[in-house]
Formats: structure tokens, sequence, C-alpha cells
């Protein structure tokens, strides 16, 4: 994976640069001692990392303002940072770029139950949204599975999902204003508490555009009043395609389940060796989740299990109590922990039609022998956003590379199949050079003019989300830089 | 007018133009665009649909009426409950498939389902130099590369002419029933409506009609399960009438539509706000007759022909939409309300890049 080389001209105006910031900033909120720029190197895509220059945690919009308006003039490249759990490499730094952190704004600026929004600054952690009103009896709906690290600024910038989107929608569905402030340091407030923001869908477009477009320092949330209760039932079968196909009916009986997970069994195994949640040995495992009172869960899982019937399941538990559906969530909740103790591995995210499910794990399987590598499977099965996770051994020469290549391939196969490459993780610098497989030149270029219109100068989070050769001259252009 | 019939035509159409275009689906809204009309309903057909998916591909001409059988046929829907024009408007023709989704249209279930940006999931259009481009595509979740599919949704052809949407569809549910609790003024109802939508019964409308005297709370899904809500929702909030099926539907198909207004003259405008702000609102609007959808977020209001609505507005959070009026009214007011700046900048410079040689519904949006 490349990445651009440094200005030197950059680097060399370091001093200036510090000078000029840490007249805006408080002492502690600027970091430029190499020892501890470190702590940027990389966010959750580990196996890249390059310290940034300088390092900047601003404590207000009009602090961000400050410093995007400096670096802008200076001609700097800023990559913003959430909390650093981006898996694609959203927040990589380059050697001559300013990382700038929100991680300081973190307060709950407005709740209001009435309406049903919160406002927070965007530092502040997904799950601490939910902490903030769940008193009330209310969540915020998008769930990532770093919910308890993730920074609403990533959420934002990834266009997060979670395990609950199948019925909540992801970040896009659940946001209703922002405070942007633009690589020229211009701020700008768009939506609100209102639903359809006027004019164009700006939030539509800001939501998922990776920090490229501006840093988003405030958001209006939609918040919701929990359901009475969730319940979900576990059910195992003997073959994957048979997994798929029940989920394709559960989906046409009109019942709409909160959550389809789907477990494959090299991932089943190496959760039970984990986590002893107590999952049958089988092909396939489908965890699904449904929400009401009692009696309407009731009707629901009956529903539900009347159809998995139909398809010959090896087990058919529906959990009796709290403690039970814990146990059944277990398995799954800590599949990426099980696999870290196994191996090294590379989390992909391409997202397939349901429909091409059957064909999809087969190749993966296929490739996974003629890779060598083995590759374990657990998705979001409602949506057909999969998550195969390839192992591999870092201290193993070469084998990050043949991961590498496997995963491109699965993700190929994901766009051939009609899916694309990334369903929540973002493209980042990992997925950037497979754009090119989803998107026509001329696609790309009119994605590319959007950031022409916000940050002309290209300077935000520039090397990343698209190959960096169609991206060289625009990157490239003279910066007023003295 | 110019009708092409495939995608190719339609970039050829726009490649030669060399005048201002009036981008159009059904003909069924009203804009007042001068202009060569482009219509894509030239555009049809369902492409692909996989029920069990919940995804539907269309070619933008494609009447509503044959997406929405379709979907029926497999006991499925649009869930965003996308209303039909024509009446209020006084317009004729088909609603598209493409007209929807360009225009953001959502009807009253879009306080708890979304509107239809938010159920878009791929668009196919025509740029202002004539350039087929592809955004998203059919599957649910998507994060690869620019949202541009959001940005098509809700810019009413002033962008780029979509040839092609793909879409996330839902099941249709069992039955409905409508609570209809007796409301004295619209704070009154508001009230109400706050107090079921933050309750844990799934609303899927939230009206006030003052010509009912009533809040009106739609609640979907299961027989046993609609049939509990209700029951719910009476101990939080009161006794009300309970208006079941079919009745239910039909009270919901005149709120969408915007009933009230049907066959009164004078101008329709249609407001977004926050719910709370609603009451004061609605009452600085003097209008002659107005009601409110989306649990109070969304203000019907008609008024006397030529009222400037947004100078009697004022302050508050949100904004008006000038949906019904006369020619010179439209021209003078602007259909929808002017961005400030920077927004207005940002706007104009994505424009500029989508359209640069500014052929597309000029001036409609800004």
């Amino acid at each position: 994976m490349q990445m651009p080389q440094p200005d030197a001209g950059i680097l060399a105006r370091k001093s200036r640069l510090v000078a000029r910031l840490s007249q805006l900033l408080p002492p502690d909120a600027l970091i430029q001692d190499p020892a501890e720029t470190r702590a940027y190197e990389c966010d959750a895509l580990t196996a890249y990392k390059c310290a940034p220059m300088l390092a900047v945690l601003p404590a207000s919009t009009q602090e961000v303002s400050d410093v995007l308006r400096i670096c802008h003039e200076d001609g700097v490249p800023v990559v913003p940072r959430g909390s650093g759990t981006s898996l694609a490499g959203g927040a990589l730094p380059t050697a001559d770029s300013v990382i700038l952190g929100v991680a300081r704004m973190n307060d709950v600026l407005e709740t209001d139950y009435d309406n049903r929004i919160i406002k927070v600054q965007t530092g502040r952690t997904n799950l601490s949204v939910t902490g903030a009103v769940e008193e009330e009896g209310f969540f915020y709906a998008p769930d990532p599975s770093s919910q308890l690290a993730c920074a609403i600024a990533g959420n934002i910038a990834m266009n997060s999902g979670g395990a609950h989107c199948l019925k909540y929608g992801v970040t896009t569905n659940n946001l209703l204003g922002v405070t942007l402030v633009q690589m020229d340091g211009t701020v700008t407030e768009i939506g609100g508490a209102h639903l359809d923001a006027a004019g164009l869908d700006l939030l539509g477009l800001i939501c998922g555009s990776e920090g490229q477009l501006g840093v988003v320092t405030e958001a209006t949330l939609r918040i919701l009043r929990k359901p009475e209760g969730a319940r979900p039932v576990l059910i195992g079968f003997d073959d994957s395609e048979v997994a798929g196909a029940c989920v394709s009916d559960i989906i046409k009986a009109g019942v709409l389940p909160v959550a389809i997970e789907f477990m494959d069994r090299p991932c089943i195994r190496a959760t039970e060796a984990f986590a002893h949640a107590g999952y049958p040995d089988c092909e396939a495992l489908l965890i699904i989740e449904v929400e009401g009172s009692d009696p309407e869960i009731d009707h629901q899982l009956g529903l539900i299990k009347q159809i998995a019937r139909r398809h010959d399941p090896v087990e058919l538990r529906e959990a009796a109590d709290e403690d039970e559906a814990g146990r059944i969530w277990l398995g799954r909740k800590s599949a990426f922990g099980a696999m870290g103790q196994i191996n090294d591995y590379m989390c992909l995210d391409g997202t397939i039609p349901v429909s091409a499910l059957p064909m999809v794990l087969r190749r993966i399987g296929e490739m996974s022998k003629d890779f060598g590598l083995d590759v374990a499977n657990v998705f979001h099965a409602g949506d057909g956003n999969m998550h195969p996770l390839i192992l591999f051994d870092a201290n193993k020469p070469g084998d990050l590379e043949t991961c590498e290549a496997f995963g491109a391939e699965i993700l190929k196969l994901c766009v051939e199949a009609g899916g694309c490459l990334t369903g929540e993780h973002g493209v980042g610098v990992e997925k950037r050079d497979l754009m090119l497989h989803q998107y026509a030149p001329e696609d790309l270029e009119a994605q590319l003019a959007v950031k022409d219109v916000f940050d002309p100068a290209w300077l935000l989070n520039p090397a990343k989300v698209f190959p960096l050769a169609l991206t060289e001259t625009r990157r490239a252009r003279p910066m007023a830089a003295e | 007018m110019l009708k092409p019939v495939t995608e190719k035509e339609l970039g050829e159409a726009v490649r030669q133009a060399d005048g201002p275009l009036a981008i159009r689906g059904g003909g069924t809204r009203l804009t007042g665009q001068a202009g060569m009309t482009l219509s894509v309903s030239g555009l049809s057909g369902i492409s692909l649909y996989e029920p069990g998916a919940l995804t539907m591909v269309a070619q933008a001409g494609a009447p509503l009426a044959e997406v929405e059988a379709a979907l029926a046929a497999e006991n499925q829907r649009l869930a965003f409950e996308p209303m039909d024009y024509r009446t209020l408007l006084g317009t004729d023709g088909t609603p598209t498939i493409g007209g929807v989704f360009a225009t953001n249209t959502a009807g009253p279930r879009r306080v708890q389902a979304g509107a239809a940006r938010d159920f878009l999931l791929g668009v196919r259009y025509v740029d202002g130099m004539g350039r087929a481009i592809k955004n998203g595509g059919r599957v649910m979740k998507n994060v690869t590369g620019y949202d541009l599919v959001k940005l098509m949704a809700g810019s009413w052809g002033t962008l780029g002419v979509l040839s092609e949407v793909s879409f996330k569809v839902l099941p249709r549910p069992e039955t409905e029933a409508t609570l209809r609790i007796a409301a004295a003024d619209a704070g009154a109802a508001v009230r109400l409506l706050s107090a079921a939508l933050g309750a844990p019964y799934e609303v899927t409308g939230a009206a006030y009609d003052p010509a009912q005297g009533a809040a009106l709370l739609r609640i979907e899904g299961f027989a046993a399960s609609v049939a509990y809500r209700a029951g719910e929702l009476t101990k939080l909030l009161g006794a009300g009438e309970l208006v079941e099926a079919d009745a239910s539907g039909a009270l919901w198909t005149a709120i969408r539509d915007v009933a009230p207004f049907h066959g009164a003259p004078g101008d329709v405008w249609r407001l977004s706000c926050k719910p709370s702000q609603a009451p004061d609102l609605a009452a600085r609007l003097e209008a002659e007759a107005l009601f409110l959808d989306w649990g109070g977020g969304l203000i019907w209001a008609r008024v006397p022909e030529g009222t400037d609505l947004r100078a009697r507005a004022g302050d508050y959070d949100g904004h008006a939409i000038l949906m019904r009026a006369a020619p010179d009214t439209r021209a003078r007011l602007g259909m929808f309300q002017p961005q400030p700046e920077p927004l207005a900048a940002i706007e104009a410079g994505l424009r500029a890049k989508f359209d640069p040689r500014g052929i597309f519904n000029p001036g409609l949006m800004g």
C-alpha cells in the first residue's frame, strides 16, 4: 500500500506552523514531540503506521476552524480522527500531516425528548450517546461493534452501521443536523431538529465522505424509545445455502427482525473455543432477534420457528430468559476477539445481494484453499453485509501480502455478485485501490468533483478513498504556502 | 418535448441541448420551468425485483402504479408512502418512480420509516454534459465512496436526470388501525403526538387535523400486536376512537394526499419544523386552513393567493416549500426557501460541477 511522499517544504516549515497554532491552542492541545505523535501513527488497521508531523486536540468548533484555516493557509494536509477505530485506515496519517483529533469535544449539548433528538459534540462515543438518554428509556440506534470506543465523528465520516440496522438504518438515516467546518475554516450549519433539511441533501453527502469534505464538530441525532423487550433465537443448519434460503423466506413472510446474524463453521468453532457459548457444531448458524412486548415477540418468533423448521434445522433454541439471550449473543459478540486469540486477521465488509450468498460463500471457500489461508465468516445476513475474517500470521514473511491479495479477490467477487466493496467500514486506504472495480472512471470523477467544491486544495484526508493515480494532479495543486 | 427511451438517448438529448431543459417524470408536480421539456417517461420497466432481498431496480420512468402493483403482489410496499399530487395540484399525468425519488417525496410514515432518500440504494443518472454516471448499488449497506445517491434524491432534477433507481422495499403489514383522540388545539395535539412517538409502540403516522378536532395515531403490524399497542396507547394518552383496517387506510391516504385542501382555492405551503415549535408557528401563519403531520414536524397550510408565508412564519428551525401557487407568485417567492451562506455557495459549487452549463431546471432550487 502506497502513500504520497511527504512534502519536504511542509516539514521544513513545521516550526512556523507550531508557532502559529500555539497562539491559538492551549499547550496540552498541541502535540509535537515524536514520542507522543506516535500515539496517532495508526488506527485499527494496524498493518500501516506513520506518525504525523503534529497532532492537535481542539476543544471547540472555533478551535477546529482556527486550526483548519491556518493549515489551509500553510498548505498542510489534515487528517481528522475520531477515536481511531477505523478498520480501513481512514485516520492513517502521512508524515507531513496534522492529525486533528476531536476526542476532547465530547459534551452533550442538548437532549430533547419531546422532539426525540440529542445534540452532541462529535468526539462523544457512540455508546455514551445512548448512555445520556437511556435513563429516560431512549437510545441512539446505530450500534457498530466498536460502539464502546468509536466516536460519533467517525460514525458520520464512515456512515457506520451495526447489527440492528436491518430495522433502524445506519448513521445517515439517524442524522438530522451537523456543524461542518470546511478546510478553509468556514463553519456551516446543516439541518437541525427538523426532518428533511432545506435544499440539496448535503447531510447525506457529508455522511460517509470519510472526513474529506469537512470536520463535523456537532451533530443532531435522532433518538428512539427503547422497545419493550427483545429476544433472540438461535438456529443451526447443516448447509449454509439452506440457512440463506431460510433468511430469505423469513423476510418474504413479512417478519422484519431487528437483527439477523450469520456465522459459519470455522467461526462457530473459534468462538466456542474462546467464549463457550454452547453453540452447536454445524455448518451455519443464524441468530435472529425480534422486538416488542412478550406476546408480540412470541408471535414473531413463532412464525420464524415455523419457517425455520421447514428447512430442517439441526438446532432451534429460543432464549427463555435474559441469561439465555445473553449466551446466544455471547459467541457472536466475541467472534472478533476469538479470532484475535487464534491469529492475526483481516476483516473485510463487502456487501452482496442476499440471493448471492450461497455462491459467494462457496467461492470464498475455494479461494481459501488456493491462497492457503483460512477464512471465518460472520455477517449481517439480513442486509447482505459480509464480514469474512482472513487469518494470517503477521510474523511470517509474505503472509500479509497473501492475505491482502486474497481479500482483494473476495471484494471483487462481492462486486461481481452485484454488491459493493464496503458496507459499513469505509474505503479508507484499505480498499482505495479497488475502487475502479466497482466504479468507472467517470463515476469516480463525479465524486472527485464534489471534493473539489468542499476542499479545492485537496488538503483534508487527501490520500484516501480514491486510487492515488486519480487524485495526483489535484493533490499536487500549488499551495499558497508563502 | 424530448422523450428518450434509453439512457443512451437521454445522454444524447442532454448533450445536444442548447438551452434550458425542464426535467420531467410524469409531470404531476408544478415546477413551472421554462425551456424544452425533457421527459424520462420513455425509460420504463422494472428490471429486477428480489422480494427476499427487499430490493427493486426500475427505470426512472416506470409508473409508480406499476411499481406498487408489483410490490403488492409479493405483499410488500414502498414504506415511505409517496403522496399523489394530482388532485391537490390539479395536474394529470402518471407519477413515475424517478419523480418520486428526484423530489424525495414521502408521506405520513416518514416520521417512523424515513423519507424516499432513506430507501434509495443506487442511481444511474445523466449529468449536465450528457455523461451517464452510476452511484451506489442495489445492496442495503454501501459506503463505497461518496453518497451521491442521497444528493440526487431531492435535487429535483437540478443536478442530473435520473435514468435508473434501485431501492429498498419493506413487507406490507398484516393490518393497521388508527387511534383518533380528541384534541382542542394544535398545542394539545402535539403533546399527544410527542407522547405517542416517544412511547415504544411504533406509531407509523402521527397527524393532527383541526377539522376532525383530533390527533390521529396509526399503528401497523400483526393483528394481535396492533390491538395490543392500541390498548397501551389508550392507557397512556386517554380514550379515543379506534378506526380499523381499510377505514384507517383511507384516513391516511387523505392525510398523505392533502385531501383537506382538495377543491379549495388559495396557495398551498408545506413547512418542515421542529415539532414542538409547530403550535406557535401554526398560529403565526394565520392560514385559512392547516393540518399537521409527522408528529407536528410537517405543517400543510392553505393561505390566500400571493401570501408570503415565509415572512409570516418568521424565525424557526426549518423551512417552507411553496407547493401550489400561480406562476407569478412562484416567480416572486420561489418554490424553495433561499439557502443562507455558506450553504448557498456550496450548492452553487455543486451545481457548477454537475451541470456546468446550468441547463437542468435552472433557478428552481437556487
